[in-house]
């Protein structure tokens, strides 16, 4: 993957000038500290504008630890089921034609144009108590919404498409004689999804329970709506730092906040890592 | 297509495997949409005019298209110009910023909304000196842009990447072979290349923008009519627990988005045929 191609003192005619190169580099790292680094860089320095006690303090805050418990809860829930939904969207649509298979491909794209707000709220519509079917279920002692199990289901169909969305082209990309050369010499069908394709596909499947597990621990809008923000009950950890934040403890917040962001550095990290090595 | 259809027939699994998609997207994606359009079709005309066009949601809209757009056309020539940075050169730093292109999407977006408000705001680092210029980001429709920019970029450069590092390279040298300018090349081979994958990656920044509430709410100031996006007005009939409100307000905004989504999806086709990438006949 090295390229050395380019260590020729001289340059080539598709080689930009180097004042445009220069210009274009300095705008480049402009546009990425103050746009993308800056935010980081922000939460980190404001955890410890205290000092580490209050960040120690912060962190250990019951409601706070309560709060990272449920959102652990909810990854335990989100990413198998994007995994498992994953593999079987890319299985069947990369590898099979089927009638109905563009209207599924199409279909994997909604959750992305649809608000998180408006996710939330098809789960009050659902199983709100002023639904029908969530009165029914509230009467039998297993409310949804302002509970664990609404902010599993929204959090769920915000994330659904995101590993099915990087194992697709990947599964698509994969040579048909392969696995043939695999079921002729006898595997079944499970062998050859386990030692054989989904190994081939790695990165991309590390990559899509990356993206879908910063997305999940971060969600905010459709959380916030089914939630109730009741605290040490049903914050999430973004929940608890916007209530931090509104009651006034910017420090306390950002405290909290900078763990997401080790999470998200963390999360970044282990995909190219990974691809890198192949 | 067609000789290959019959080699992948051999492959086991599909049964299993479609029956767990279908049933996915039944649950997870056509049920809950459903949810929202049976909702909204049983208000009366009258209600449903009343609560999703009055003024204070016609300004909603209003403000969610124009910052949405507004952060489509700041982020596609900033990813643009960070993907070809990255792919195209070498310099201290690459790495780290190629690394980190993602963060915008992998902090939770409630962080990255507070981290931009604080630092964009009157007192803050950068909102500082930006007042004494006379200008306000925080607080503003300004800031909303900022935030959905951020939240742009990684997507319009994770979609430009891939084509950058492999496809326009033989072209552009036969074009500064053949005697053409770099600006030339770039604008007459390498733009019409990469305009589908750039249209892709403004396609997802706008439906990511329209919808975005967690970043916005910290940065927007939430003032009706001035500073207040739709997805807020719909948080704010949902609490006060006015659902068939919310959901006619929801409804307009999936239709506003969805159609602009199907006109750039239409463009990308059409850019897409124009430079070869994909032939006349489909569809």
């Amino acid at each position: 993957m090295m390229s050395t191609t380019r260590t020729t003192a001289r340059r080539r005619p598709t080689d930009d000038a180097p004042v445009i190169r220069a210009a274009l580099i300095a705008l480049a790292i402009a546009t990425f500290a103050l746009l993308i680094a800056a935010p980081a860089a922000i939460v980190l320095v404001g955890a410890f504008r205290l000092g580490i006690a209050h960040f120690a303090h912060a962190i250990a805050d019951p409601s706070a630890l309560a709060a990272a418990r449920l959102t652990l809860v909810v990854l335990a829930y989100a990413i198998p089921v994007n995994v498992v939904f994953g593999i079987g969207a890319a299985w069947s649509i990369a590898r099979f034609d089927f009638p109905g298979r563009p209207a599924l491909l199409a279909a994997l794209d909604l959750p992305l144009a649809v608000s998180p707000v408006i996710s939330g709220l098809v789960f009050v519509l659902l199983f709100g108590a002023r639904a029908p079917l969530g009165a029914w279920l509230i009467a039998h002692h297993t409310p949804i919404v302002f509970a664990t199990p609404g902010i599993v289901l929204a959090t769920v169909f915000v994330t659904f498409p995101f590993v099915a969305r990087e194992l697709i082209p990947a599964f698509a990309s994969l040579e048909i004689s392969v696995d043939e050369a695999a079921l002729v010499s006898g595997a079944t069908g499970w062998q050859l999804l386990i030692r054989v394709t989904l190994p081939s596909v790695r990165a991309a499947l590390i990559s899509g329970v990356a993206l879908a597990t910063a997305r999940a621990a971060g969600e905010f809008g459709a959380v916030a709506i089914v939630s109730g923000n009741i605290a040490g009950r049903t914050n999430t950890l973004p929940l608890h730092i916007a209530s931090l934040y509104n009651a006034g403890d910017t420090t306390g917040a950002f405290a909290v906040a900078s763990l997401l962001v080790a999470v998200a550095l963390i999360t970044l990290a282990i995909p190219t890592r990974w691809a890198s090595d192949r | 297509m067609t000789p290959h259809r019959r080699r992948r027939r051999a492959l086991p699994g599909l049964p299993l495997a479609l029956s767990i998609t279908a049933t996915g997207a039944l649950l997870f994606i056509i049920v809950p949409l459903a949810t929202i359009l049976v909702t909204a079709a049983r208000l009366s005309r009258g209600r449903f005019a009343a609560v999703a066009l009055n003024a204070r949601a016609l300004a909603a809209y209003r403000l969610s298209l124009v910052t949405a757009l507004s952060a489509t056309a700041l982020a596609a020539p900033l990813g643009l110009l960070l993907a070809w940075v990255i792919t195209r050169y070498r310099f201290p730093g690459r790495r780290l910023v190629d690394a980190l292109i993602d963060l915008p999407v992998a902090l939770p977006t409630a962080v990255l909304g507070l981290a931009l408000g604080a630092a964009y705001t009157t007192t803050g680092w950068l909102g500082a000196p930006l007042a004494n210029l006379g200008l306000h980001v925080a607080f503003t429709p300004f800031g909303i842009t900022l935030a959905l920019t951020a939240l742009g970029l990684p997507l319009v450069v994770r979609a430009l990447t891939p084509i950058l590092t492999t496809r326009p390279f033989d072209t552009e040298e036969a074009s500064a072979v053949l005697g053409a300018t770099r600006w030339q090349t770039f604008t007459r081979v390498t733009l019409p290349t990469i305009t589908p994958a750039l249209l892709t990656g403004a396609a997802l920044t706008f439906a990511r923008g329209i919808g975005e509430y967690g970043s916005v709410v910290f940065i927007a100031g939430n003032m009706p009519f001035r500073t207040e996006v739709a997805p807020l007005l719909i948080m704010t009939r949902i609490e006060e627990f006015d659902d068939g409100a919310a959901t006619a307000i929801a409804t307009t905004l999936l239709a506003v988005s969805l159609a602009l989504l199907f006109v750039i999806a239409r463009l990308e086709r059409h850019a897409a045929v124009r430079a070869g990438l994909r032939p006349r006949t489909t569809q």
